[in-house]
């Protein structure tokens, strides 16, 4: 593929100033995969609860450790947001939504919604536990 | 302006990509699905954080959760493939390594879905 040089380009991502928009659109995809791996522990979960009692004790306790916390917060950040954040594409495929205003206003509910259920989350969590 | 596209390519409609809206489609219709299924899911956790091995299995043997479960872990799957086939179509450019890359994430996607499926299976069923 021989590129003509002096073609004009749309923006590329290596020289576009961040604005919320676009932060929040590549988020999306970097929640999605972050989501995608980190269901692979709820599949570890499942198979463990199946194999017997000793299987399930070693998953119970890595998701129980320091690290498995930390990996279990990021993960319900990651599922807030591409949730929440999901829902507002969707009222975009409706065709409703997309002035520029209504993408900003929709952006910072999104960030505000997902950091509150996170904390909500785990708050409720930890009184459970 | 004359056209020198058949009347029957004209009528699938679908351009050179030779697939139309499926995916897309798919995509949506997943994510909707997810929206009840993952705040089941979330809430079911929370309500079953100190459940012992017995407790989590007593539960997941009773149909409704059975159920949730398995489409939970099956749509998600499938939402996820889905999603990441287009992250790795935008930003894996050499042709080769992207249509690896999709099959290995399709197949990785299927084998976690149906060993979680299975699981739950499982433990339904009394295994």
């Amino acid at each position: 593929m021989a590129a003509n040089a002096s073609r004009p380009l749309s923006p590329h991502l290596q020289v576009y100033r961040p604005q919320i928009t676009s932060v929040l659109s590549i988020s999306h995809r970097i929640t999605g995969v972050a989501l995608s791996v980190g269901t692979v522990l709820l599949v570890w979960w499942l198979v463990a609860a199946a194999t017997g009692p000793a299987a399930f004790d070693d998953a119970q306790e890595f998701i129980g450790s320091w690290f498995g916390l930390l990996l279990m917060f990021g993960w319900t950040f990651c599922f807030w947001y591409h949730f929440c954040n999901g829902i507002r594409h969707l009222v975009w495929d409706t065709g409703y939504g997309l002035e520029l205003p209504q993408v900003y206003l929709g952006g910072y509910i999104v960030v505000g919604a997902s950091i509150g259920l996170t904390l909500l989350t785990w708050i409720v969590a930890l009184i459970a536990w | 302006m004359k056209t020198l596209r058949t009347p029957l390519a004209r009528a699938r409609g679908l351009g050179s990509a030779k697939s139309g809206t499926e995916h897309w489609w798919l995509s949506r219709l997943t994510s909707l699905a997810l929206v009840p299924l993952t705040l089941w899911f979330v809430i079911s956790v929370i309500g079953h954080l100190d459940a012992s091995w017995i407790e989590m299995r007593a539960w997941l043997s009773s149909p409704w959760p059975a159920v949730l479960m398995i489409l939970t872990v099956g749509v998600t799957f499938h939402h996820a493939a889905s999603g990441l086939q287009v992250v790795i179509e935008d930003y894996v450019h050499h042709e080769l390594a992207k249509t690896f890359a999709i099959i290995a994430v399709k197949f990785l996607c299927l084998l976690l879905a149906v060993a979680g499926i299975f699981s739950v299976l499982k433990i339904a069923f009394g295994g």
